[in-house]
Order: C-alpha cells, then sequence, then structure tokens
C-alpha cells in the first residue's frame, strides 16, 4: 500500500527543503519514492535531480497540444538513490489559473501509472491552500498525512492554523488526517514550545524540531540536500530521525482542531510574541518617562 | 381606438394563490413577490402591476432566463454585422448561440458580414492553465487576415475568462495600435448577474467605452437637422426596416440602427444625432441615458406595434422636431390608414375577444399588447424574463384591471397558468411553445416571430395579423380531441 504524504506551509518556510532532505533520508532507508511537486515554480525536486527540472507536465503538455499527448518518461526523471521526480508546473505569476494546473498535473501522473510501484508519493504544495486546486492533494483521497512546515513567526502560525481548516474540510469526506508539524527553527523567542503549543491546540504532535543550521545553505548552493552534501554531519542526522519518525507516523494521523483567531493571537500574547494594547502604551509611557527624566 | 375591458381580478388572485400552495413555505414567499394582478391605479388609465424583479431564481424552479453573455453576444454585439465577435472561451457558448438571433442583414457572410459565424477561441486546459491571451493576440491577427473587410473585432468573455483573470483588455488595446482596427472587450461572463440583463449594460458600457469619442474612418460625417439614431431594434424578422421606413417618410434621417443590421460606423457617429429613438427599453436605455448627459441628446421611447401605437408613437417622435415634420408625420399616418382598414377588415373579427397571455423578454411583454388590442384581443396574462422595476412601471399604461402579472415565471407556474385561464393564445418562446400546443392552446412565438416577421411598423402589423389568425384559426384545433373519446 503506497503511502501519500503532503507538505504544505507558509511560502519560504522551507518546505521544499525540509520535504526533500526528509525523502533523502527516506530513501536510505530504502523505500521507493515519488516526489510530486505542486508549485509553478518548480522547486520541488531540485535538491533530488542537483538540477532544475525543466520539463514539467504542464509546459510539455503546452507544447505538445495537451496532457494525452505526453508519456510518463517524458516528464518523470530519476534523482537521488532512485527517488522518481515530477514537477506540475504551471503558468508565470499573473496569468491563466495555476490551481487549475495542479489538478491536471496530478490526475495525469495517476492516469499513467506513475504510482504504482512506489512506498512513497510526497506533494510539495505552495504556500497558502488558495483555491480548490491548490487543496488538490487533501481532496479525494489523494494525500492521507498533511505534515506542516512551520515555525514561532507569526505568520508562520497563522498559515499552520489556516492549513488545518483546510484539512479539517476535507476530513470527513476523504482519508485526509493531519500528521504533524515540523518546526523549522528561526531561532524566535520560545519557539520549541510555542510550536508545542500550537499541536496541542490542534489535536496534534510536533513531530520534529528541526534546528537552524549553515549546512543546509551550504548544501542548497551545490543544488543537494545535506543528506548528500554532507552525510555524516549533525543536520543530515536531524533530517534522519524526522524521517524515521514520519515513517513510523504511518495511519496515526488526526483529525485537526483548528482554533479561531481570537484564540491564536490569545496564545501569542501569552507567548510574548505579540503584545496587548494596554502592554504596548506601558512600555512607550514608560520609554516617554526615560527620555523625559534624562 | 384601444379596447375597453377588465379581466376578472378575484379569478387571477385566487389562482395565484392555487399555484402558490404548491411550493414548500419558504419558496412560496419569495415567489409571491414576483406574481400580481393589476390593480387600480391613480393615474387615469393606467394600473398599478408593481412585483419584484431583477433577483435571482430559485434553484430547482425552471427560469427561461440567460446568462450575461447571452445578453452581450446575443442580443447587443452580435448583430453588428461588419464586426467579428469572438466567443472567449471553451467552444460551447459560441457553438449553442451559433447563427446568432433572427436579426437579419444586409451583406455578404464571410466576406463583409459575419453575424452568422459561430468565432471561438476554443478553449482547451492549456488555455486555461496558461491564460487564454496569447490564442486570442494570434487570433485577431489571423481573423484580420482571414476577413480584411473586417472593421473591427469584440470580445465576447465566456465565464472562465473572468475565472482566470485573463487580461483582454490589455490584448485589445495592444492589436488595437498594431491593426488599427476598433477591438472591443467585453466582461460578459455569465456568471455575474441574475440573468442576461445585466449582460445588456455592460455590452452598452463596453459601447462607451471602446468605440464612441475614438478616431472614426468616418470623419467625412456632416451631421443634419434631422439625424436620429433607432436604438434596441434587433431587425427580427427584418422588424428595423419597415420601422426606418416610416423615419425616413416623416422627413427624419436615420444616421444609426442598432443593432440590427448594424454596421460599427453607425455606432461610432451615434453621439452626432439629434435624438435618439429607443425601442427596447430594456436593452439599451443605458447607453441612451449616456448620451443624454455626455453630449445632450434627448431620447424618445417609442413603439411601432400596432396601428394605434405607431400613429401615437410616429406624433411622440414628431413632437420633438418642427412642424414640416410633424406634417409629414400626420401624412404617413393617413398614407397608411387604408392598409391598416384592410388588415382589420381582413382579421378583426375572426380574433375578435380572443385573449392572450404573454411570456417574452426586454420590451415586448408589453409593447406588443396594443397591436392585440387593435385587433380586438385582450390581454389577460403577461410577464417579462429579466425586467427590472421601470419596465414592470411603464407596463401599468399597457394592461388592463385584473391582468394576472407574473415576472421570472417558473415552468411550473407558467403551465398552471395557462391551463386554468386556457387562452385562445399564448406567446412566448420555444421552450413554451410544444408544451403549450400539446395542452391544445394555440401559440406564437414572440421571441423570433416563428420563423415570420416583420412585426414592426404598418407593414409588419398586417403580417403579425395574418400569422395570430393563423395560429388561432388554424383548423388542426377541431382535431386536438380523440374521437374514441367522450367529448
Amino acid at each position: 500500500m503506497v503511502r501519500q504524504i503532503a507538505f504544505y506551509g507558509k511560502g519560504g518556510i522551507g518546505k521544499s527543503t525540509t520535504s526533500q532532505n526528509t525523502l533523502a533520508a527516506l530513501v536510505e532507508m530504502g523505500q521507493k519514492i515519488l516526489i510530486v511537486g505542486c508549485d509553478p515554480k518548480a522547486d520541488s525536486t531540485r535538491l533530488i535531480l542537483n538540477t532544475k527540472l525543466q520539463d514539467t507536465v504542464l509546459h510539455l503538455a503546452a507544447k505538445a497540444g495537451s496532457v494525452e499527448d505526453l508519456e510518463l518518461e517524458d516528464v518523470m526523471k530519476i534523482g537521488y538513490k532512485g527517488i522518481k521526480c515530477t514537477e506540475s508546473g504551471g503558468p508565470e505569476p499573473g496569468v491563466g489559473c495555476a490551481g487549475r494546473g495542479v489538478i491536471t498535473a496530478i490526475n495525469f501522473l495517476e492516469e499513467n501509472g506513475a504510482y504504482d510501484d512506489v512506498d512513497y508519493v510526497s506533494y510539495d504544495v505552495l504556500g497558502d491552500v488558495v483555491c480548490g486546486g491548490f487543496a488538490m492533494p487533501i481532496r479525494e483521497n489523494k494525500a492521507q498525512e498533511i505534515y506542516i512546515v512551520m515555525s514561532g513567526e507569526m505568520m508562520a502560525l497563522f498559515a499552520a492554523n489556516n492549513i488545518a481548516k483546510g484539512i479539517l474540510k476535507y476530513a470527513g469526506s476523504g482519508g485526509v488526517r493531519l500528521g504533524g508539524l515540523i518546526c523549522n527553527e528561526r531561532q524566535t523567542d520560545r519557539e520549541l514550545e510555542l510550536a508545542e503549543a500550537l499541536a496541542v491546540k490542534l489535536n496534534t504532535q510536533m513531530i520534529h524540531f528541526v534546528p537552524r543550521d549553515n549546512g543546509v545553505q551550504h548544501a542548497e548552493l551545490r543544488r543537494q540536500t545535506v543528506i548528500q552534501y554532507a552525510p555524516d554531519s549533525k543536520q543530515a542526522g536531524e533530517y534522519r530521525a524526522l524521517a524515521q519518525k514520519i515513517h513510523a507516523n504511518g495511519g496515526k494521523g488526526t483529525i485537526p482542531t483548528p482554533i479561531t483567531m481570537e484564540e491564536l493571537e490569545d496564545m501569542l500574547l501569552e507567548f510574548g510574541i505579540m503584545k496587548s494594547d494596554e502592554q504596548a502604551l506601558a512600555e512607550l509611557e514608560a520609554k516617554e518617562k526615560t527620555l523625559c527624566s534624562a | 381606438m384601444s379596447l375597453d375591458y377588465t379581466n376578472d381580478t378575484a379569478a387571477a388572485e385566487a389562482l395565484i394563490k392555487e399555484v402558490l400552495d404548491a411550493y414548500p413555505e419558504k419558496a412560496a414567499k419569495r415567489r409571491a413577490k414576483h406574481l400580481a394582478v393589476a390593480k387600480p391605479a391613480e393615474e387615469e388609465g393606467a394600473t398599478s402591476c408593481g412585483v419584484k424583479s431583477n433577483i435571482k431564481s430559485i434553484p430547482g424552479v425552471m427560469t427561461i432566463r440567460g446568462c450575461a453573455y447571452a445578453g452581450s453576444k446575443g442580443v447587443v454585439w452580435g448583430p453588428i454585422k461588419d464586426m467579428v465577435h469572438i466567443s472567449h472561451g471553451p467552444v460551447g457558448c459560441g457553438q449553442y448561440s451559433w447563427s446568432q438571433r433572427r436579426n437579419y442583414f444586409n451583406g455578404t457572410v464571410g466576406v463583409d458580414s459575419f453575424v452568422t459565424m459561430q468565432v471561438t477561441s476554443d478553449f482547451q486546459e492549456r488555455d486555461i492553465v496558461f491564460g487564454g491571451d496569447k490564442n486570442l493576440d494570434a487570433m485577431i491577427d489571423e481573423l484580420d487576415t482571414m476577413f480584411p473587410l473586417n472593421k473591427g473585432i469584440s470580445i465576447q468573455s465566456e465565464c472562465p475568462i473572468g475565472l482566470i483573470g485573463d487580461d483582454i483588455e490589455a490584448v485589445a488595446k495592444k492589436k488595437h495600435k498594431e491593426t488599427g482596427k476598433t477591438i472591443v472587450p467585453v466582461r460578459c461572463e455569465g456568471f455575474r448577474g441574475v440573468s442576461q440583463s445585466l449582460g445588456h449594460h455592460i455590452a452598452n458600457d463596453a459601447i462607451r467605452d471602446w468605440v464612441f469619442d475614438k478616431p472614426s474612418p468616418e470623419e467625412a460625417f456632416v451631421p443634419g437637422p434631422y439625424d436620429v439614431n433607432l436604438i434596441a431594434d434587433y431587425n427580427i424578422g427584418g422588424d428595423a426596416w419597415p420601422s426606418r421606413k416610416l423615419l425616413e417618410e416623416m422627413g427624419l434621417r436615420v444616421i444609426g440602427m442598432w443593432s440590427g443590421d448594424a454596421t460599427l460606423s453607425e455606432m461610432a457617429r451615434a453621439p452626432k444625432a439629434k435624438l435618439n429613438l429607443i425601442h427596447c427599453y430594456r436593452s439599451m436605455n443605458y447607453i441612451c441615458r449616456h448620451m443624454e448627459e455626455k453630449y445632450g441628446i434627448k431620447w424618445v421611447e417609442y413603439n411601432f406595434f400596432g396601428p394605434s401605437q405607431i400613429a401615437t408613437s410616429l406624433r411622440k417622435i414628431a413632437a420633438q422636431f418642427d412642424e414640416t415634420i410633424q406634417k409629414k408625420a400626420e401624412e404617413v399616418i393617413a398614407k397608411y390608414q387604408p392598409l391598416v382598414d384592410s388588415v382589420l377588415a381582413k382579421y378583426k373579427a375572426r380574433l375578435e375577444g380572443k385573449t392572450v397571455m404573454l411570456y417574452v423578454g426586454g420590451l415586448r411583454p408589453r409593447h406588443v399588447a396594443n397591436a392585440y388590442e387593435d385587433l380586438g384581443m385582450k390581454i389577460v396574462g403577461t410577464g417579462y424574463e429579466f425586467a427590472h422595476n421601470d419596465d414592470y412601471q411603464r407596463t401599468g399604461h399597457y394592461v388592463k384591471e385584473g391582468t394576472l402579472i407574473y415576472d421570472d415565471v417558473t415552468g411550473y407556474e407558467l403551465e398552471k397558468f395557462i391551463e386554468q385561464i386556457r387562452p385562445d393564445l399564448v406567446g412566448s418562446g420555444i421552450k413554451e411553445k410544444y408544451a403549450t400546443q400539446k395542452m391544445g392552446v394555440p401559440f406564437r412565438q414572440m421571441h423570433s416571430w416563428d420563423y415570420s416577421g416583420p412585426y414592426h411598423g404598418y407593414d409588419g402589423f398586417a403580417i403579425f395579423a395574418r400569422d395570430m389568425d393563423m395560429a388561432i384559426n388554424s383548423p388542426v384545433w377541431s382535431k386536438f380531441k380523440a374521437p374514441w373519446k367522450a367529448a
């Protein structure tokens, strides 16, 4: 039985980096993997292929006329240790409908047997779930577990909560579950505690805390995962740990309980990330006082 | 000449109640606002027939309304003959509106006229995902090569254009620069509004924004003192031609006829007219109001159905001009009186006292009422597909007390009304035609004139009278009862 997982999260949070490093660790564990990049930028497989994939499903389809004119081999490339890589691709920013593109691409891959003979299908989806197309991997019994990549930054937390709402919407009709939060350290205040607190509120787990490490940058500049570039590094170990946790997490996903905007704001106040109006005023007054007395 | 009669108010009210009883409570409450009986009004000779209108149809009922694309492409823009009209989007919308309505035009299709051609960008998955603007750009070039005599191109948006945010305005501007021709983007996506009515409005706005006050190839046009535009006659079955004839006979110069048999230049020079004469108020009042505000051109509503309304209208129009025109108008009326007399002599005795129910769009639910009455027939019920409040206000001047009024009538309601009232004639559209005839009730299509026409003007009245007689007095109705069934 193939396991389908998906990585969601705020734009720029490190979804693609985290997912590719994790999948590189999973392939070391002997798993057969297919990556379905669902971002018009087509950068979900760059570290696995050690190059940016040029032949996306939609660009080839546009050239050939329609997806019916494509063969699976045209769009599937083999990367690090046999990981199969595909990218949906999509229009340049500001035109057309990227969401529809994701739907088209996923249907094509499924109908043409890309999902046969793999243990894992991993979807890497852009930033927010802005429309039905980007919800495709959570819909219609595609991904079974969603991993939300987040950090201690306010907007990342908002995004995580929103994604949980999207999962909840489809949890009833399909089998989609929230697998857990992956905290990608940004070195904000009390980040680990905050991530764990949010996980509790969302009825999930903080599956792994990935510490910040410049080695990731070094590897990325060389279009490689840390696993490939520095297999013995501490950071490679972190991703291996995450991969093991995800591997052991099959079927353990939960139906999330997203919280209201107010609850989320209260939580941020509690952790001192956001200041209440009274606090802000008091600080301002204190500041003025010191200025006057000086 | 107008007939004096009233209809049975109590019976009509009972009928409305009976029909509403079949609905669930919530639907009944909503539909009740759209059904009414014409009541005596304060103004003499008018009735009040206020119903709620121009709001969304209830999901689940059968409505015969169209969409904004239908209002723009099908009604306002489509008949302009020397432009190519692109149905921008997937193939269906253009395919199923192919050939347009019966708006006649002079010209050679595919050479200098393009009305009955189906031109579509035929969206594929690829166009949805990557946008249809590149395709549209290439398509306009191809059209210009294939049809060098086209004067311009209009882009009629189908639903997906609005969904994916295709920038058709940018394409229009770019292609205008390259080809020098008028390119008109129209944002008439079908999901906008509650009926075709918003499409008319959007199409009117597109004329204002993309045709008026643009450099025109017709710089040489010299305005005259008797210039008028004949607005919102779509020339169904050739309607606009006998109308134009009357205006010209009374000394006016028709410098534009919209949009039946119209050319782009006729639209472009419209702001140079002295007066706008508007036939279908619903679909083109917007552009007339604009021309009044911006260019100070007054507008007059007229009605060329049936001799009494024609005479009234000709006098109303003439009153806007000097005595020579007024005198000529009287001459025109007198000239056609023998024709009217002969039509009435032939048909009135055969049609007198017959009852009529109407359900159409635009202006006809009120405008044709007096034409029937001229033939001695009575209107017992009427309603609009997509009217607004101001249409129902105007209707009061046409219908008698006790007339059943139904707005955006549902299939069920109309069927019940016809069944219970059993009028001698129903005038509606193709979707109602066969169901009505199967009930044994004579029927005429009042959208398309049932492959006949014209019905406008004195010439049209003769044809109108003949057609109604043909429908009502056809011997086929005497064969309606199966011989083996007891009477």
